[in-house]
């Protein structure tokens, strides 16, 4: 099962909520991965600190215009929607921060002009963390694209296990691109008006991505979950998960720990939700 | 007129209102900018009312007319965005994949392909007490997020020049990719807003790198600041070793959310203000010292 962690807003504790539903799966002896899908600020590796066993570089490929077969026909600049490459006398220019890397300007030239060269974006890890498997994609500073990046990310999840992605914040085409293949989500969101109005975009997300959601409400006590309760109730989404504010997690966060190692109350709350998640029949559709 | 964007690789560390507290510090009128289009929230802590809504219509949809598709496949294989696929002897568009480039045109033999615009979303420009403040909203899972910004940031200037306005604030998007891009573009600062955590001193040195790729002077706000002395630390060394300005230490007060839910701002919360006003200080000192060669950046961008 893929299980996608991601929240409309950043920083209500999608990351809290992503490791320890993995840590606790994998201490069950349940084959898990923990997959940080978050590539333009991926920061589960601080608080599972996996052994990383394999590292290795991503690309995309661009097109390329080895000297020779062009007749400057046009054909690829007409084509290419993202107006990502350019005819100029006896040369032509791509621009790698416009290119999306579709191919259509090899597959229309009529000379076969153009062919393709690896253009790096971003590194893909794997490793394990004790009995917790993990994967990351890190974006490279400047690159503009995180989707074809979060998208190989995916693909590297082993085929039968339970995978628990954590998706990037926000309601944009990157955490469209997390939640690809997803079973169910599970959205974190706090108790203020930002909370709220950001769930409302991540829900319309999954519904587009006909993916099922829940909603785990974080820091439950810091404002007033009355309006988020009453949107649920009328959408009929359930809330799985309502954990309060408690300073021992906040330190335990910012020391980089898994705070249910320490806060008791945390880690039943964590296996808790660990059950509902896991039972298939508990997350209503959307 | 000034641009400072208030950015934060890492959500949720208080950015949006910090810009909210700045807005009311610059004085009218200020123009503000919600770059953070697919979790808007400045609207949420400026009332106003919004001018009619425009749409914003960026890129394109393929759409298969199912009459004509003989279920070849040959689109399903060319497409690199994985949005097509066939559903029980069905074509299907996964209309939140699709990036419109076009390829499935021109590979199908049939013609069954063709373009339908996409709506990306749609701005308004609200306005404030403090001044006119551009926001949008971008359609959930839409792409074209950079291009919104950039349409939401030429708004802004066309109304920063028209009232004169000294200062043009621009509240970013978490991350470091193409709408982040868009927002800090040419502007005169970037503030970054960070915690005393591991997760947000990591982002913050991902964000500080992405403004020396963009050659953009940086200064760091520290929010939530008391919460861990030895973090606060390790923040205030990433950002001297990065050249980027300490503006000021935020203390955290539990108090905030309540205060922002009930519509009061950060300058509402005493212990807070202080902080708060030094930081905007720091900003006006920093941009408004003549020979700083903020005006000529200024210049070479327009
Ligand atoms: S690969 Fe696609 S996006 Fe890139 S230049 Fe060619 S047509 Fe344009
Ligand atoms: S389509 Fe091919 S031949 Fe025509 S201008 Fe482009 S690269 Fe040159
Ligand atoms: S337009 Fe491009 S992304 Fe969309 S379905 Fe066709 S090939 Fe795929
Ligand atoms: S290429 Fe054309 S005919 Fe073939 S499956 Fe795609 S739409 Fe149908």
């Amino acid at each position: 099962m893929h299980l996608v962690v991601a929240s409309g807003k950043g920083g209500t504790g999608k990351t809290l909520v992503s490791t320890h539903l993995a840590w606790l799966a994998a201490g069950r002896g349940l084959e898990t991965v923990y997959v940080d899908a978050d590539v333009e600020a991926p920061n589960g590796h601080l608080f599972l600190a996996p052994a990383v066993e394999r590292e290795e570089r991503h690309a995309l490929p661009l097109p390329v215009l080895p000297a020779g077969r062009c007749v400057a026909c046009g054909a690829c600049q007409d084509f290419c929607p993202y107006h990502a490459i350019l005819v100029l006398p006896g040369t032509v220019l791509v621009f790698p921060e416009l290119c999306h890397s579709c191919g259509g300007c090899v597959r229309v030239c009529p000379s076969a002009a153009l062919s393709e060269a690896p253009h790096e974006d971003g590194t893909l890890r794997a490793g394990r963390a004790g009995p917790l498997r993990f994967l990351d994609g890190r974006l490279d500073v400047g690159e503009p694209r995180a989707a074809p990046l979060i998208r190989e990310v995916l693909r590297r999840i082993p085929s039968g296990v339970f995978a628990v992605v954590d998706a990037p914040p926000g309601a944009s085409c990157a955490t469209a691109a997390a939640l690809s293949g997803a079973d169910r989500a599970l959205l974190v969101t706090e108790p203020t008006p930002f909370g709220l109005h950001d769930l409302r975009s991540a829900l319309r997300l999954c519904r587009s991505a006909e993916v099922p959601a829940a909603v785990v409400l974080n820091r439950a006590d810091l404002g007033d979950d009355r309006p988020l309760r009453e949107f649920l109730d009328a959408e009929r989404v359930p809330l799985l998960a309502a954990w309060r504010y408690d300073p021992d997690v906040a330190a335990a966060v910012a020391r980089g720990e898994l705070a249910a190692r320490r806060v008791s109350w945390l880690r039943e709350a964590a296996e808790r939700l660990l059950d509902v998640c896991l039972a298939p029949a508990e997350v209503a559709r959307p | 007129m000034k641009q400072v964007v208030v950015a934060s690789g890492k959500g949720g560390t208080g950015k949006t209102s910090l810009v909210a507290a700045f807005a009311e510090l610059a004085g009218r009128p200020v123009v503000l900018v919600d770059a953070d289009v697919d979790a808007a929230n400045l609207a949420l802590l400026l009332p106003g009312e919004d001018a009619p809504a425009r749409e914003f219509e960026a890129g394109r949809l393929a759409r298969i007319d199912a009459v004509r598709c003989t279920l070849c496949k040959r689109c399903v294989e060319a497409c690199r965005f994985d949005a097509l696929r066939l559903v029980e002897r069905r074509l299907v568009l996964r209309e939140i994949a699709c990036e419109g480039c076009g390829v499935c045109a021109v590979v199908c033999p049939e013609d069954a392909v063709s373009f339908e615009p996409q709506r990306a979303g749609e701005w308004t420009v609200r306005e404030t007490r403090f001044g006119p403040l551009v926001h949008a909203a971008l359609t959930p899972g839409a792409g074209n997020s950079g291009k919104l910004v950039a349409r939401l940031r030429e708004a802004a200037r066309g109304l920063a020049e028209r009232l004169a306005a000294r200062w043009l604030v621009i509240d970013g998007p978490p991350g470091i990719g193409c709408p982040v891009h868009a927002s800090v573009a040419g502007a005169d600062l970037l503030v970054a807003v960070t915690e005393p955590t591991p997760s947000a001193l990591h982002d913050l040195g991902r964000l500080l790198e992405l403004a020396g790729h963009f050659r953009l002077p940086a200064a760091v706000v520290l929010n939530k600041a008391d919460l861990d002395p030895a973090g606060t630390e390790l923040v205030a060394a990433a950002a001297a070793a990065r050249g980027a300005e300490l503006l000021g230490r935020v203390p955290f007060d539990p108090d905030v959310p309540r205060r922002l839910a009930a519509g009061q701002g950060l300058l509402a919360v005493p212990g807070v203000r202080d902080a708060v006003v030094a930081c905007w200080r720091a900003v006006v000192r920093r941009l408004d010292a003549p020979g700083d060669g903020a005006e000529e950046r200024q210049d070479a961008i327009v």
